[in-house]
């Protein structure tokens, strides 16, 4: 019986009927390994008797099809060997150490392992700029996000900064509507800065706790674009003292390697604080955020599960790695 | 980008195997693992990859590349066409049906893009084939997507067949279908909701709508930037609704698309259009060849090398270096080396296209004239042959004869001799360079 076999049986057991709906077993694998990630990654390599090419062949493919990107794997791998040079492990059982160990330092580094949680305001206004390129979920998760955020006891309003794509507008009103906030909107075509000033004067003026502001999707190469970004993001600045007190990048899961870029290129424009990771509901893994924030040092605050309104999560970097073996585990027994 | 495109990543190879004379299965081996690297780098799903580099190197250790005498250039040549032929070649033909409507339907997940091609694709028929497409409101679970496609409708002036939110996706395309055969409008294109390829549901949806609307073509829409994940994404709607084609979009970004290779390797259907940017005009055929360059990062050096190929003949390129090598360039062999790239096309085309051109020093920022180099030939061809032979005996009076012969003035003449002696002081130095361990000597197909 082969190494994923194993850990699939392994991990089978832990994580319920496989044949439940992906997004359920995901989200059961996420509350359930939270904690015990550790433990089940020492079984894993447990049961795998020798350390050799074949044990490595497999894991770098596992990481490469989630995305984790080929330079970084090659790293861990080098390291993983080295590893093993180095204390001069032979059988598997000493390897769990080390292999735990990398893979969430790939995220950690030298940090310590707490989920990061948005930086808002005790008392006074919070601003939180949503950037990102098209058809990520910026306005789905800052509809979601508001409900959230109201559901905790805080007043929420909603800036209509993408004031480009059509209906963009219209999609974040109903997002108002049923997370019961109001909308500071303009006319499609206008400026979003002005929308974004107008949304901070409202806020204040209404008493709002927190200030959510779309923009218009946009790619990252387009440099007049990232400019317009920019001048969003100096109006916050300018306006609210230490704001935008967030910039959250959204990422969608399924993007490839093109995510670093996308990480470096709106960090350079609006100082991103955060990555909210969308779409992690259907097969992709999105597992370029290792990358991310091991070369960029900007964590992933939230994941997006689904769909619904509570499907908006946060991350857990425990779960997240977990996730990138899921379908491994699958593949093996099917 | 941090990319390295694959004929940088060959680069060090290449240096390596030319001081050998004798390319080893290792060093094939070794590039072809340069090969597999450039690939997943562009995010091509590594199964796709692992089936490609082994046929990649099937060709290598052949004849082909062993054997050659620029086995660099000859891995990426093998390599470009079999990408190549795996994109298949171009096609952007729109299925017409027999009895109109002409039925189209734009599938995929959320947010890569179906509603903006859905208004680029009527756009498009309208423009180039002159056809009066109705747009259908399918997406009733995305807020406001119905209204988006309103929008749209607006900006083209077209018009929006929708239910509001509340209706059957089925409904809607079938009483679609029968307003547009009323208004007698030949195309109706679809725009159904994005969703998850997993999700059984929606998915089952997407078939009633098939099998009740039976479309002529059934466009899957996918995100360029899409990583490893393109294979199952791709895979699935193939299998569940058997797409008839692909459209790529956003493919203006600065990502190098492999999944456009996935793509094409799982489901074997050709991506016919690419979303080129945010204005409805920017949808345009797709082109297997250029998408092959990028994803290999190369700029169009391949194509470069095609043009060389085709328009240099070998031997007396080879007898061109061999000159170059041992400075006894002339002005004859300028003529004909100028005579052989123009052949290739504009000269600013044929800089751009080398990777690292602008980083050279001599070629930073240069504007070729077209009409200069004209001059430039007419002054070499008003030379007597000794003064192409040996600039040397050159004089005031034979500069006079030159340019009064050329049509130019001396000091035009007195500019070309002088350029031309740097320009052969500068090939000493590449060719030195060459020579030299790790210099970042550049050797054009052409030389």
């Amino acid at each position: 019986m082969s190494f994923f076999q194993k850990l699939k049986e392994k991990f089978s057991g832990d994580t319920g009927n496989q044949q439940e709906a992906q997004p359920e077993k995901y989200k059961e694998g996420l509350s359930k390994t939270r904690g015990s990630f550790s433990s089940k990654i020492n079984d894993l390599v447990a049961r795998y008797r020798k350390v050799d090419e074949d044990f490595f062949e497999d894991l770098e493919e596992i990481l490469i099809s989630a995305d984790v990107g080929v330079t970084a794997v090659m790293d861990l791998i080098d390291d993983l060997k080295m590893e093993v040079k180095r204390r001069n492990i032979k059988d598997s059982g000493e390897m769990k150490e080390v292999i735990s160990e990398k893979l969430v330092d790939i995220y950690y580094g030298d940090k310590d392992e707490e989920p990061e949680k948005l930086q808002l305001h005790e008392d006074g206004l919070s601003v939180i700029l949503f950037v990102g390129v098209n058809g990520v979920g910026k306005t789905t998760t800052i509809g979601k996000m508001a409900h959230q955020l109201k559901q905790e006891g805080k007043k929420v309003i909603l800036a209509a900064g993408d004031t480009f794509r059509a209906g963009a507008i219209e999609q974040l009103e109903v997002w108002g509507e049923r997370a019961g906030v109001d909308v500071i909107k303009h006319n499609a075509g206008s400026d979003p800065a002005a929308v974004v000033f107008d949304g901070i004067q409202a806020a204040r003026s209404r008493g709002a706790d927190v200030l959510l502001c779309d923009t218009a999707g946009r790619l990252q190469n387009k440099v007049n674009l990232m400019n317009e970004l920019a001048k969003v993001k100096k109006v916050i600045s300018r306006e609210v003292p230490n704001g935008p007190q967030e910039v959250l990048l959204v990422l969608d899961a399924t993007t490839g390697q093109n995510a670093m870029s996308q990480a470096k290129t709106f960090s350079e424009a609006t100082d991103v604080s955060g990555i909210v990771l969308t779409k992690l509901d259907g097969t992709a893994k999105g597992g370029i955020v290792l990358a991310i924030r091991n070369e960029l040092q900007i964590p992933v605050k939230y994941v997006g599960l689904g769909e619904k309104v509570t499907d908006l999560q946060a991350f857990d970097a425990h779960a997240f790695v977990y996730g990138l073996f899921a379908d491994m585990l699958e593949e093996e027994t099917s | 980008m941090a990319f390295e495109g694959l004929a940088e990543r060959l680069q060090g190879t290449i240096q390596r195997i030319k001081g050998k004379g004798k390319v080893t299965e290792q060093d094939v081996k070794e590039m072809t693992r340069e090969v597999r690297l450039a690939l997943l780098e562009a995010d091509v799903n590594f199964k796709v990859v692992k089936d490609f580099v082994k046929r990649i190197k099937e060709r290598a250790v052949g004849q082909e590349v062993m054997e050659s005498l620029t086995p660099g250039q000859q891995v990426i040549k093998v390599v470009k066409d079999e990408l190549t032929e795996l994109m298949g070649g171009e096609q952007s033909k729109i299925a017409v049906a027999d009895r109109p409507p002409t039925v189209i339907m734009m599938v995929g997940l959320q947010g890569a893009g179906k509603t903006t091609t859905t208004g680029k694709l009527a756009n498009l028929l309208r423009k180039k084939y002159n056809r009066n497409p109705l747009l259908v409101a399918a997406d009733v679970y995305r807020p406001a997507a119905i209204n988006q496609l309103e929008t749209l409708g607006k900006q083209l002036n077209m018009p929006v067949f929708s239910l509001g939110t509340e209706a059957n996706p089925v409904d809607i395309a079938n009483q679609a279908i029968e307003q547009a055969k009323a208004e007698h409008q030949d195309y109706v294109i679809i725009d159904t909701a994005g969703r998850l390829h997993v999700d059984n549901d929606l998915m089952d949806e997407l078939e009633q709508i098939k099998s009740n609307v039976n479309p002529d073509e059934i466009f899957l829409v996918v995100d360029a930037m899409t990583g490893q994940d393109a294979v199952n994404v791709a895979e699935s709607f193939n299998e569940q609704l058997d797409v008839t084609g692909v459209v790529l979009t956003k493919l203006d970004g600065d990502t190098r698309g492999g999944a456009a290779l996935s793509i094409k390797a799982v489901t074997d259907k050709p991506i016919k259009f690419a979303g080129m940017g945010e204005k409805l005009d920017e949808l345009e055929a797709f082109h297997p060849e250029r998408m092959a360059s990028r994803i290999l990062g190369m700029g169009d050096v391949l194509s470069l090398i095609e043009k060389a190929q085709d328009t240099v003949d070998q031997n007396k390129a080879k007898e061109l270096e061999e000159k170059m090598r041992s400075a006894s360039f002339t002005f004859d062999d300028f003529l004909e080396q100028m005579g052989q790239v123009r052949n290739m096309g504009p000269l600013e085309d044929l800089i751009g296209m080398l990777p690292g051109a602008n980083k050279m020093k001599g070629l930073k920022n240069v504007q070729f004239d077209e009409k200069q180099l004209s001059h430039v030939e007419a002054i070499i061809q008003s030379m007597t042959k000794q003064e192409r032979q040996d600039p040397g005996v050159m004089n005031a009076s034979r500069k006079k004869r030159i340019a009064k012969g050329a049509g130019r003035s001396v000091s035009e003449v007195n500019r070309l001799l002088k350029q031309f002696e740097e320009m052969k002081k500068m090939m000493k130095q590449m060719t030195n360079m060459q020579k030299g361990k790790k210099g970042k000597g550049m050797k054009f197909p052409f030389m």
